[in-house]
């Protein structure tokens, strides 16, 4: 860890002393760094995951780059000192410190995001590597799993027990490179929705199946889905997940789940959890069981027909194919609560046991 | 109720002359306030004098006073160094309304009717109830006639109150007019002041000296040594005559057939082309004109519209020319940019006309502001009506927007941008006698639209180059913004001490400067411009700027009455106004 991180502050000092060097023979300086976007992603199923090509931009300094390359420089900066301290800074801090640079400042958190971003891709390492971490929550963790954590003043061992939170739940933390696991459970069980969870928790779905069930609260942030991986490949777990029937579920949550996304391209390879499945909601679900659906927005049908005609991933899966156009077919989508219109119980006592033993019914 | 016999009220009816009809509807010539009539009566007065020197191809130099004598009193005295007039005919031109020679020929001159003068004599004498005084001499030997003149209403004659001969020895010929009247002197965009600045602006070989009633006096020297070229009499056009006037025509003509009438009377009418009008009209050539009844005048009339005639010839007409009306707009305003354009000749009713137009943009002239429009026919400012006239909705019915002013849909264009129009035709259609308005013939406002595009598409490359100089600046202060930070990361990932970053600051200044190239720069170079006449007719109101800037804003400035109040507003200066640079 300690090599990596001094690879990262000679890798900065590099390209800054690149570019010092350059404007000194009065020549434009150029920041190189990958495109971020699914357009620069290929799929393919032996890797498992969206897989960074080659293509990369330059950020060539003139009078309408240069606030944003003066940006990128200060925020090579910061890292650089966080680092160096070993101190971390949360996105929103490294925002409020733009605020000391005058001019150079930024306006709104979403441009430092896409500098930090960028200065992450450059260096292609994760950004907790280059002092920076999300203050987003990783998701809430329920079920038979022993998380084993450190005690942050003693650097004791400390182990969570996640079946003793009662109707709470474990909160994955933003780092979890340093955890390990103990369970005995047979499988993961990722669900889209907190209501969802809640009411498998209240149940005590994750006893009668003997399962860990880990609540995504929509698209999984990077720590939920590293968090994930290391315990599906620790544990040899199989992770099935959850969504509501609709294309949101399936191509931002379900998808960037299991190979990741287009502007995390250069770093996918940690953040997927390529051994997901998809049990549920499935369009041919909402004909089986007859739920009640809501009709598709002009945007559910814009963002099918993006998915059919531009993620590699599912371009890359006929059975994708054919759901996504069955329900561009029926117009509708249907919430994973909707299945309490069989009874609130329905989802634990009939839904889930029969689509788990059914293997036919699930998607890639 | 008891009936009143035919006979009875056919005993009340009489003959109305000329003269009482226009003491009832003064307004019809112009003289409806005291302000307005003070303006027309110069107007009238000066367009003659211009009008009898050139026609005697004099270079024009004339003197305008007006003396204030009492609250609402003024006499104004206007004198020429025209050809002056013979004793006889003093009375008739100057005390019969509709007597002159301008209405029954085609020629550009600036009066058409026969009316101004003699109204504007009988405008003073309903006010003051004292005659007009003529002075006027034709030969440097020979004595000057003096005649106190006044008209009898109801006949429409001159009534002669007394002649004389008298010595007028620093003249060598000429006319001198002195009439009192009643009046309002006020300063504005609809002034005398205003109105003689406008004509002189357009009239570059006119020496004009004007004293007003505070005693100020201007001199505007002639700023050329040619006049305008000689305006040539036509004949009118078939396709220019209506049926009446065809009718009277045929009555008075002394051609002995049709052929011979059409031939002789029109321009443009050869014996193929009348033999062919004949054959349309189903009239035969050798038929007497005087025996043409009104039925067959009517044949007549329809058979000229179905044969193809020639355009009139158009070298009967003379513009003012591109480079000196630019010229005169470039005394008037201190502009960054100015342009013009001369149309070709074009004709409408069988009337030659040719229509200039002009643009004087930014520089001090307010950006939040309705254009500035001045309009312009046969040389004269046209300061009333505006709202009435083809030049405004021509000017409305251009868009503006792709020339770079603000417009919004089908209205005066916003902008720091003065426009002038010039229209000049044997026979220029004024919407009424007063001669404020053009009429809205469709192609005059084709032909002035036409005239504003072409001077809107050079005024849209130089605001299209102002926009990029301008966007360019914005760059530059944007590296210079930028620069530092770009140092100041570098210093703080590598170390740089202050010397090195200095230098790093340089580097880039010169790295990117060096792909930009040399800033243009855009200001206001006028050599023409003359603040002295520019002030003229302004009103300084400087105190009560900030309120009245807060009511102009609500204000359209389509109607008469809301324009003049807008006109005391817009033509004072303003300190803090904005300079689009």
């Amino acid at each position: 860890m300690a090599k990596k991180t001094n690879n990262v502050i000679e890798k900065i000092q590099d390209i800054a002393q690149d570019i010092y060097s350059t404007i000194k023979k009065i020549k434009q300086p150029e920041l190189e760094m990958p495109i971020r976007a699914l357009s620069n992603v290929e799929y393919n199923e032996k890797e498992g995951y969206f897989k960074i090509l080659n293509r990369v931009k330059l950020r060539t300094l003139t009078a309408s780059t240069i606030k944003t390359f003066a940006q990128t420089l200060r925020m090579m900066g910061l890292s650089k000192s966080l680092i160096e301290s070993e101190d971390i800074a949360t996105k929103r801090e490294a925002y409020y410190v733009s605020k000391n640079w005058g001019e150079a400042r930024f306006k709104e958190q979403p441009e430092s995001d896409t500098v930090m971003d960028d200065v992450e891709a450059m260096m292609r390492v994760n950004r907790e590597q280059i002092g920076f971490i999300p203050e987003e929550k990783g998701g809430d963790v329920a079920g038979k799993l022993i998380v084993i954590d450190k005690d942050q003043d003693t650097g004791k061992e400390l182990k969570i027990d996640c079946t003793k939170f009662g109707s709470g739940a474990y909160s994955v933390p933003s780092s979890v490179e340093a955890l390990k696991f103990e369970t005995n459970a047979k499988f993961i069980l990722a669900i889209e929705t907190a209501g969802m969870f809640q009411r498998l928790v209240k149940h005590n779905y994750w006893k009668k199946a003997n399962c860990i069930l880990i609540s995504m609260g929509g698209v999984p942030t990077r720590a939920c889905r590293r968090f994930i991986r290391k315990l599906a490949d620790g544990k040899k777990l199989p992770v099935y997940v959850f969504t509501d029937g609709d294309p949101y579920g399936f191509g931002s949550i379900y998808r960037t789940l299991k190979v990741g996304s287009g502007n995390a391209a250069h770093i996918n390879e940690f953040f997927c959890v390529p051994q997901a499945q998809f049990i549920g909601i499935t369009p041919q679900d909402i004909i089986d069981y007859k739920l009640p659906t809501h009709p598709l927005k002009d945007v559910d049908i814009k963002k099918i027909k993006d998915l059919v005609k531009n993620d590699p991933f599912i371009i890359h899966h006929k059975p994708w194919q054919k759901a996504l156009k069955q329900m561009a077919q029926m117009k509708v989508r249907a919430e994973q609560q909707a299945l309490a219109k069989h009874g609130l119980n329905y989802v634990i006592d009939k839904y889930l046991p029969k689509k788990l033993k059914d293997q036919k019914t699930w998607l890639p | 109720m008891v009936h009143k016999s035919a006979e009875e009220l056919a005993k009340k009816a009489r003959q109305i002359s000329i003269s009482e009809f226009f003491e009832k509807n003064r307004h019809l010539l112009g003289f409806d306030n005291p302000r307005k009539a003070l303006l027309i009566a110069v107007k009238e007065a000066v367009d003659n004098a211009l009008d009898a020197c050139e026609e005697a191809r004099i270079m024009p130099e004339i003197n305008v006073e007006l003396i204030q004598l009492a609250d609402d009193r003024f006499r104004m005295i206007v004198e020429d160094n025209g050809p002056g007039i013979i004793e006889k005919q003093i009375p008739k031109i100057f005390a019969k309304l509709l007597y002159g020679s301008k209405f029954h020929k085609l020629s550009s001159t600036r009066g058409q009717q026969g009316i101004g003068i003699s109204a504007t004599l009988l405008y003073g004498q309903l006010t003051t109830g004292k005659p007009a005084l003529i002075i006027s001499k034709t030969e440097k030997n020979k004595p000057a006639h003096q005649i106190k003149l006044k008209i009898n209403t109801q006949t429409n004659n001159p009534d002669v109150v007394s002649s004389e001969t008298v010595e007028w020895e620093e003249k060598e010929h000429g006319t001198k007019i002195e009439i009192d009247m009643e009046g309002a002197y006020l300063k504005g965009k609809q002034s005398v002041d205003e109105y003689l600045k406008q004509t002189a602006i357009v009239n570059p070989h006119l020496t004009l000296i004007y004293t007003n009633p505070n005693a100020e006096q201007f001199i505007f020297p002639r700023a050329t040594e040619s006049l305008p070229a000689e305006v040539k009499e036509i004949k009118p056009h078939p396709y220019g005559v209506e049926l009446g006037r065809l009718i009277k025509m045929l009555d008075v003509t002394p051609a002995k057939s049709l052929q011979q009438f059409l031939t002789t009377e029109f321009v443009r009418v050869g014996s193929g082309t009348a033999k062919t009008i004949c054959e349309n009209s189903a009239l035969l050539p050798k038929t007497r004109p005087k025996k043409v009844s009104r039925d067959m005048a009517e044949q007549l009339y329809n058979g000229i519209k179905k044969t193809k005639i020639i355009s009139p010839p158009t070298d009967c007409i003379s513009p003012i020319g591109e480079k000196e009306l630019e010229k005169g707009l470039r005394k008037e305003i201190n502009a960054e940019f100015y342009c013009s354009t001369t149309r070709n000749p074009s004709v409408y009713r069988g009337n030659p006309f040719i229509i200039e137009a002009a643009m004087a943009f930014g520089g001090e002239q307010p950006a939040d502001k309705t254009v500035r429009i001045m309009r312009f026919a046969n040389r004269v400012p046209l300061l009333y009506q505006q709202g009435a006239c083809a030049i405004t909705s021509s000017l409305m019915n251009t868009s503006w927007r792709s020339y770079g002013l603000n417009q919004s849909k089908s209205s005066i264009p916003v902008g720091p941008c003065t426009i002038v129009v010039h229209m000049t035709s044997v026979w220029v259609p004024f919407t009424s006698e007063s001669k404020e308005a053009l009429a809205n013939y469709n192609e005059i406002v084709r032909e002035i639209k036409f005239a504003l595009q072409e001077c809107g598409r050079k005024l849209a490359s130089f605001v299209n180059k102002k926009k990029r100089i301008k966007d360019e600046g914005k760059k530059r202060s944007y590296i210079e913004k930028y620069i530092p930070h770009v140092a100041a990361a570098l210093q703080e990932l590598i170390g740089l001490d202050e010397i090195k970053k200095k230098k790093i600051e340089d580097d880039l200044a010169e790295i990117l400067e060096h792909t930009r190239g040399e800033l243009e720069e855009i200001k206001v170079d006028n050599p023409d411009y003359d603040p002295e006449l520019a002030k003229i007719g302004k009103e300084d109101k400087k105190k009560e700027e900030p309120v009245e800037e807060k009511k102009e804003n609500k204000e359209e400035p389509e109607s008469e009455k809301k324009e003049e109040k807008n006109d005391k507003v817009e033509n004072k200066k303003k300190p803090g106004q904005q300079k689009l640079m």
